[in-house]
């Protein structure tokens, strides 16, 4: 079988700047959900934004269903079933809900589809629906996260990569988006999620990707993916001794 | 050892975000101190709170003993406190070499406006470019520089001021392993010459490795301190890196 996306030896960066991912290979199987932590400036946004086509990459391959995809551009992979949610919530503030969530199915022209979908996605965030008319800049910060994963859901995405969707939230209304990730990661769709808060990230997915320094660490199933005993060094360092030296 | 620089109690909030809450940390003179934790902990607003690039809501700044709270960067900076940034700013029709004097105190934008870099600043600047290993780049536009050129600028032009205390911000920040090696053996060398650092850095390695004590923060609030052995040994530091509560 092959996989929804198979990245090998991805190397790429932004501008002239030096590499942020530094050959990277991992695999992303359909039917499994996935969330990718690693400590600041692992480079798991740059990841996201490799896969969705914001970046290029400077050597490697992307492969999807065994289709090369790499360079392709945002709106081609898109069309192919990649959908991104950034991390910045960037609703159309002047615009109300349904508006917004229109806006997501840009690119499909069957409008029995597109009522179908924007059926499921106000059911699957029963709030959207009750304030469907509301002008989408004058929601909260976790109702606007959902318009943004509810557009992402108009294309029926194959995988729906999702950057940090805590951020900034408090933490019940973070509690209520992990739930709905959790949903939807039990539906067709493949979910890809990073997360800087790594606990409650594993708690909506199935399996981990650890990154570190732009390449992967290790993987494995979320649960029990933090008790290895390889996230202290990631996180915290290479131990020192108590003078300070580096040991090992 | 005595303290070079003191908060206590200090507290800022953006609306309804507490940012730095009851935050009391005392930075020894002759130390490289750094300020860790997970994203949004508040490590940079309390640099800028010490710093005075936005002023408490409460709390006390003590800086060489004497009450700086609220006093703005450019009084700090004579009184020996300077800072770099996380994003690199850049004065971009200007030289590295201007970008050196305009960080000078003794003239500042005044003194290059009002007349031509004086010889002893001139060699003082090529010896601090000299010394983060830029000289060759004296002459070019500040704005033709590397993310990480530009960096090192900005490390050698703090420099300028004499500063007894350097707060540097996420130095390595985007920076090729040589140039983080430059840094960190810059910093090093620096310290062993008297200079005090307070360090906010994501870089774990290189934060052990430097550090003489360093501050976990997590929402705000100072979660423990210690030195670098502890902390990597502290669960709680951990967790909170994790997100487990």
């Amino acid at each position: 079988m092959t996989a929804l996306l198979d990245l090998k030896e991805i190397r790429t960066g932004y501008g002239a700047g030096p590499d942020i991912l530094h050959g990277i290979s991992l695999t992303v199987e359909a039917g499994r959900s996935y969330c990718i932590i690693g400590p600041n400036g692992a480079g798991k946004s740059t990841l996201l934004k490799l896969v969705c086509g914001i970046l290029k990459p400077r050597s490697g391959e992307v492969l999807s269903n065994g289709n090369s995809v790499g360079g392709l551009r945002p709106d081609q992979l898109l069309a192919l079933g990649i959908s991104y949610v950034p991390q910045e919530r960037t609703v159309f503030p002047t615009m109300t809900v349904r508006e917004n969530l229109y806006m997501g199915a840009y690119s499909v022209e069957d409008k029995d589809l597109v009522e179908e979908r924007m059926d499921r996605v106000l059911t699957l965030f029963p709030i959207l629906d009750e304030r469907r008319s509301q002008i989408a800049g004058t929601l909260s910060g976790g109702e606007q996260q959902m318009v943004t994963l509810g557009r992402a859901l108009m294309v029926d995405p194959k995988l729906m990569m999702i950057d940090e969707p805590s951020l900034g939230l408090a933490p019940q209304v973070a509690d209520q988006i992990f739930g709905t990730i959790r949903q939807l990661s039990q539906s067709d769709t493949t979910i890809l999620l990073v997360e800087q808060n790594a606990q409650r990230g594993l708690e909506s997915v199935d399996w981990g990707i650890v990154l570190d320094l732009g390449a992967k660490s290790f993987e494995g199933p979320a649960e029990g993916i933090l008790d290895d005993t390889r996230i202290r060094e990631l996180y915290l360092g290479t131990r020192v001794s108590s003078r300070g030296e580096v040991e090992g | 050892m005595t303290a070079l620089l003191e908060t206590r109690g200090l507290n800022k909030a953006y609306g309804g975000l507490h940012a730095v809450r009851n935050c009391s940390i005392t930075v020894r003179e002759g130390s490289i101190t750094s300020l860790i934790g997970p994203n949004g902990a508040g490590k940079t607003t309390a640099f800028d709170v010490i710093n005075g690039v936005v002023s408490a809501d409460s709390g006390t700044v003590i800086f060489s003993g004497a009450d700086v709270t609220g006093f703005f960067p450019h009084k700090l900076t004579r009184m020996g406190m300077s800072r770099t940034f996380q994003i690199t700013r850049d004065l971009r029709d200007m030289t590295v070499l201007e970008n050196m004097v305009v960080g000078s105190p003794a003239h500042g934008l005044r003194g290059l406006i009002g007349s031509k870099i004086q010889l002893s600043e001139r060699e003082r600047a090529m010896e601090l470019l000299d010394f983060v290993g830029i000289t060759q780049l004296a002459d070019t536009a500040a704005n033709k520089l590397s993310y990480g050129q530009k960096k090192l600028l900005e490390f050698a032009s703090v420099l300028m001021s004499d500063p007894k205390l350097i707060l540097l911000d996420e130095p390595a920040g985007g920076v090729n392993p040589a140039l983080l090696e430059r840094i960190v053996d810059r910093v090093a060398a620096l310290n062993r010459s008297g200079i005090t650092f307070l360090l906010v850095e994501h870089k774990m390695d290189m934060v052990m490795q430097l550090s003489d004590w360093v501050i976990v923060m997590a929402h705000g609030e100072v979660l423990a301190e210690g030195t670098p052995a502890e902390i990597q040994g502290n669960d709680i530091v951990l967790d909170a890196y994790l997100g487990r509560a």
